[in-house]
């Protein structure tokens, strides 16, 4: 061997005995800590796995590249999060393997060879004398130390008698398990991690899918048969009747597919309500097919309450809904208003309808069974009502532009009145707002949009305002009958205003017309309510003869409420933004269940790790590791060396210095002097102060 | 480093090593066996509504119970007089439910019309008297201290006693309670953050009474006794504000034998770290007034040092199994026994933040005003986690949204 290939093997050899030294260094260690509590903050304060576009609204364009370079939008599996994480654990490792072999060594020593000086060095240690021979002081200090549980040896050597002692080894193995219970739950946990397959992914073995396609469409790169992985964390979602075999893992800003050995049919996803209406339970009846023996059986799994089948676990973690079919009547706002149609309709379906040559999409979005609310109950306290179901749906215009609508079924009664609900949310996240429609004596909508056509149809109008000028001037002197008609014909045109464009619009109309004839002050105010009660009038009257048509006869409070309550939605109607109203009739309940389901090979090994963490940890504080030395020497006061008595020097440590040894060990060698008949203690109680 | 004794000699009771220490008495026998004997009668009487679980637990605690008053005695009157009070309590809500729930207004009415449960044993009755008694101990404590009167820091340990006391009445109470609103909405009362503060403030002032038995110094009371103020004055504006007293049923990923262990446990851990945390601020003023000298008030800095070291020993311990347990309960509840949540993952902070504590105090052997900076830290560190996180953070744990 050359002796330029043994400096370098010197210099690799110092190299790797350098980083071992560092790895093992406490330094590293705290530091790793502290890093991995910080980083770990950053996945808490930062929303993660949300959807790619979200965090590039939140952020802007700059900041959102920033942040996915460094891959915060998924943290905790990152490169460099996990190499933190590897660190710790290569580095607790280290640790483990530099102490463990000299720990062990240690507990099953006695330090029999411990020598007067260094015992007195001691920050615990005291010295006394005793009339009695050697071999008794020996015999008394073994029986104390067994005594308090400690294994004791004795040692005679040239004239003088070592009694050393130790107990609390375990103490140590408590520091072995500590930590390597912590390497086994990194390891567990790093099998169990996206590790592997953001490997797979790196290399190109599997391709991450971002486009929103039914499975069957997903191409194989994306796919991962059964068994690939050894631990996953995936989910789906299966409307009750259908079934599924695959589980979707979220990977940067897609998925890919992860292949099942089972397929997983939902016949029932089913809550279970407490009396506030506040869910008690989800559960999900799953019949599993094994694809190989096709055996299958069937169980309900509910939240804390998942299905283990071969390793894969099934877990109950969201519902939706999947596909409610609806039947609901399209009533016309415009056009030919008052007409309707039945119409057909499915959660998740869109079905598109040209409306006075405009295009719209409804998008049915969701369907809820209950809406349980509180309210303000009769005796002032709140309590919660049912508001029945409801279904949410957007319409989309062409543009693009969509308004969402949640509509409930049933009419729901407010202090005794009761209306069609139907909330409007203009803007994503927006106030939702709500139309109240009064329902009629038949708690049907019919009435109010039989009110709402005659009130469009300006020709009814026209009538009703003739008759109503006709009827006032009657048994006055036969006027013009243009000038009737004029007036007629005015009355209608604000009524038509009212109507189309609300109630402030019919305001500033009349302000209008009458700054025009010049009026102002108390005349102007005069001629104002006269023109608003002509206009009521009008409307009043066109209600009577709604109520005719359904032969109604008797013209109650309610239906003065009604006639109220009706106004007051005809105003809002132009800001409702729909060109129809769309008024649920029926529903078939479908409803989706979403199922985590995951492979942890690596838990056994967590909770196992776990076990020795904590059976580590008791261990390291609350054995106490000591020892303590009494060495027991001829006392050489006399100049012939024999004095008779016997100087005893008594000497222990603590492997954690904490002051409860200080009493510990002072109460040891009180004992001790006081089974010894010692002499020449001025302060039997103390220990002499060191350090 | 090492001690001088005669400043221990009045801040520090004897340890384990004197041979003739903690023998068991006849009267530890009898009070063990009393409190087997007590399960057992609950067990025949019970037997059927009992599972494994439920039996296990039951004579666990009696064991536990047992070993309790072996090794401080104390405990026994507690023990006793909740045991007692609880009993009427629960008896006389037995003649009232005795054909099941009784629902909310026929509860309240109950409670209105009975002047003990009205006054003493309802659970709002009893929790209120828990807060007036323990907010009661803080001026008490820190007049004893004041004035250098054993007699006043006396009156306030048997202030906290008794507020320790009130406090168990009333979670007996209201665990009762539950089920006579409604069958279903029955649970320990663990569940929501107005019933955890509860659970803060008696385990934090039980583990303070019991260093104070263990260092024979009443003297820290009023800075740990500081700390549950601060908790049960939040309580108290939770309450007046939210209505958040108000008995609720669980949601469902809470309805879970875990959470009975899980978050108890964690209470060790958050009581202990705030101990150590006040027990610093204790150890900060001390040095900065010049440390120990002939006429403290205090426990000598070696003490208060050893205080905080013992506590967050002790609560690094329970935190560990707490996390433990928090990670099997979401095994079994989000389908993963790690998910990075926020309230999981703030825990995990916690617990490296008391990791690397020890490690400095242990293998660097730092001790000092460092180290009592660094556990008021710490209890920064986990007031986010107990509180932060429920209200800054959003993440699956479902309960106590502020
Ligand atoms: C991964 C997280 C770790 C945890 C949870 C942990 C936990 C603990 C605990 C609880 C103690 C006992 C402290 C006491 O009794 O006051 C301890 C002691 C110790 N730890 Fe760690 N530790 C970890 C990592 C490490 C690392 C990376 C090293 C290596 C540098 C290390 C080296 C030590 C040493 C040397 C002791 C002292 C043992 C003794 O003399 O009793 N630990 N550890």
């Amino acid at each position: 061997m050359t002796s330029q290939a043994q400096t370098a093997r010197k210099r690799r050899r110092s190299l790797a005995s350098r980083l071992y030294t560092w790895l093992t260094s406490m330094n590293l260690a705290i530091a790793l800590l502290s890093i991995l509590a910080i980083a770990s903050v950053i996945g808490t304060v930062l929303q993660q796995n949300q959807p790619f576009n979200d965090y590039l609204i939140e952020f802007g364009p700059f900041w959102y590249e920033v942040f996915k370079t460094l891959g915060l939008y998924d943290v905790y599996s990152v490169s460099w999060f996990v190499a933190i994480l590897l660190f710790l654990l290569a580095s607790t490792s280290a640790c483990l393997l530099r102490n463990t072999p000299g720990f062990l060594r240690d507990i099953k020593s006695f330090r029999l060879n411990a020598q007067e000086k260094s015992l007195k060095a001691f920050a615990h240690s005291r010295q006394f004398e005793t009339p009695l021979d050697g071999d008794e002081v020996a015999e008394r200090a073994r029986g104390l130390l067994q005594q308090l549980g400690y294994k004791a040896r004795l040692k005679q050597r040239d004239g003088e008698t070592l009694v050393a002692a130790r107990k609390g080894g375990m103490n140590r193995i408590g520091y072995v398990l500590t930590h390597l219970g912590m390497v086994v739950i990194l390891v567990g946990g790093l099998v169990d991690s996206k590790m592997y397959l953001k490997t797979l992914n790196m290399l190109g073995v599997v391709e991450v899918e971002t486009r929103d396609l039914p499975v069957s469409q997903v191409p194989e790169e994306s796919h991962l048969p059964p068994d690939s992985l050894a631990g996953f964390r995936g989910s789906v979602n299966i409307p009750e009747g259908k079934w599924g075999d695959v589980a979707f893992i979220g990977l940067k800003d897609g998925y890919v597919v992860q292949n099942l050995p089972f397929k997983i049919e939902v016949e029932d996803f089913f809550v279970e309500f407490y009396d506030t209406g506040m869910p008690k339970s989800f559960n999900s009846e799953l019949t599993l097919t094994d694809k190989e023996t096709g055996e299958s059986t069937t169980e309900t799994i509910r939240v804390n309450h998942p299905l283990r089948y071969k390793g894969y676990n099934i877990f109950q973690s969201s519902f939706g809904d999947g596909g409610t079919e609806l039947t609901f009547d399209a009533w016309q706002l415009a056009g030919d208003v008052g007409s309707h149609q039945e119409r057909e309709g499915k959660v998740n379906d869109d079905t598109t309808f040209e409306f006075d040559g405009k295009k719209y999409t409804l998008e049915f979005r969701d369907f809820s069974l209950f809406n349980v609310n509180p309210t303000e109950g009769p005796d002032g306290k709140t309590e919660n009502t049912n508001f029945g179901p409801s279904v949410t749906f957007r319409l989309r215009d062409a543009a693009g532009q969509a308004i969402e609508y949640e509509n409930y079924f049933q009419p729901v009664d407010f202090d005794g009145t009761r209306y069609f609900l139907s909330g409007v949310t203009k803007e994503v996240g927006g106030q939702q707002q709500f139309l109240f429609i009064p329902a009629d004596r038949n708690n049907s909508i019919e009435t109010f949009m039989a009110f709402y056509a005659k009130l469009k149809d300006r020709d009814a109008i026209a009538g009703v305002a003739a008759d109503l000028i006709g009827q006032t001037t009657q048994g006055r002197e036969q006027r013009d009958q243009r000038m009737q008609n004029a007036a007629a014909r005015s009355i209608a045109e604000l009524v038509t205003t009212f109507v189309n464009d609300g109630f402030s619009a019919l305001g500033e109309r009349v302000d209008q017309s009458l700054a025009e004839r010049g009026l102002t002050g108390e005349q102007a105010e005069q001629a104002r309510n006269a023109t608003f009660g002509v206009v009521q009038q009008v409307l009043m009257r066109t209600y009577m003869e709604v109520l005719d048509e359904q032969g109604i006869e008797d013209f109650t409070q309610q239906d003065e409420a009604f006639f109220e309550n009706a106004l007051d939605v005809i105003t809002v109607i132009p800001s409702y933004g729909s060109p129809i109203y769309v008024a649920p009739k029926s529903f078939n309940h479908i409803q989706s269940t979403g199922l985590e389901i995951t492979r942890a090979p690596g838990m056994l090994w967590v909770y196992l790790g776990s076990l020795m963490l904590t059976a580590g940890i008791f261990m390291l504080f609350y054995i106490h590791y000591r020892r303590l030395w009494v060495l027991i020497k001829p006392s050489t006061l006399d100049q012939d060396g024999q004095s008779g008595d016997q100087r005893v020097v008594v000497a222990g440590t603590d492997a954690r210095k904490n002051i409860d040894f200080d009493q510990a060990f002072a109460q040891f060698s009180n004992e001790l002097q006081r089974r010894t008949g010692s002499k020449g203690q001025n302060n039997p109680s103390s220990t002499p102060a060191k350090g | 480093m090492s001690v001088p004794n005669e400043q221990m000699a009045n801040g520090f009771e004897p340890a384990s090593e004197l041979p003739t220490q903690k023998r068991i008495g006849v009267i530890d026998v009898l009070w063990a066996l009393a409190m087997l004997v007590a399960a057992g009668i609950g067990y025949t009487q019970y037997s059927e509504s009992l599972d494994v679980y439920a039996t296990g637990t039951l004579f666990g605690a009696a064991l536990g119970l047992g070993f309790l008053g072996w090794v401080w005695p104390a405990t026994r009157w507690l023990t006793g007089v909740v045991a007692v009070v609880s009993m009427y309590a629960l008896w006389q809500y037995n003649i009232l439910g005795a054909d099941g729930a009784v629902g909310r207004d026929a509860l309240a009415q109950f409670q209105e019309s009975n002047f003990l449960f009205k006054f003493l044993l309802s659970s709002q009755a009893a929790t209120m008297w828990m807060v007036a008694l323990f907010f009661l101990s803080i001026p008490t404590y820190f007049i004893g201290l004041a004035v250098r009167s054993e007699y006043g820091l006396k009156v306030g340990s048997a202030l906290v006693w008794s507020g320790s006391a009130m406090a168990f009445i009333g979670f007996f109470s209201r665990w009762r309670e539950s089920y006579l609103i409604n069958l279903d909405y029955g649970h320990i009362p663990v569940s929501n953050l107005y019933e955890v503060f509860i659970v803060f403030a008696v385990v934090t002032a039980l583990l303070y009474l019991f260093y104070e038995k263990r260092y024979n110094s009443r003297s820290l009371g009023g800075f740990v006794m500081t700390i549950v103020g601060v908790a049960l004055a939040f309580l108290m504006w939770y309450q007046f504000t939210r209505d958040a007293e108000v008995i609720a049923p669980l949601v469902p990923a809470l309805n879970s034998w875990w959470m009975k262990i899980h978050v108890p446990a964690n209470f060790i851990g958050y009581g202990t770290f705030a101990i150590a945390a006040m027990v610093g601020i204790a150890y900060l003023i001390k040095q900065k007034m010049g440390g120990d000298g002939p006429n403290d008030r205090l426990p000598s800095l070696a003490v208060m040092d050893d205080i905080q070291y013992k506590a967050i020993a002790l609560g690094f311990a329970f935190f560990t199994i707490a996390t433990i347990l928090g990670a099997m309960w979401a095994a079994e509840a989000w389908g993963g026994y790690w998910s990075w949540d926020p309230k999981e993952t703030w825990a995990l902070i916690v617990w490296l933040n008391y990791a690397a504590w020890l490690h400095m105090r242990l293998t660097k052997g730092w001790r000092g005003p460092v180290m009592a900076w660094w556990s008021i830290g710490g209890l920064f560190i986990t007031s986010f986690a107990f509180l932060g996180v429920n209200m800054f953070l959003s993440g699956l744990h479902s309960y106590g949204e502020l």
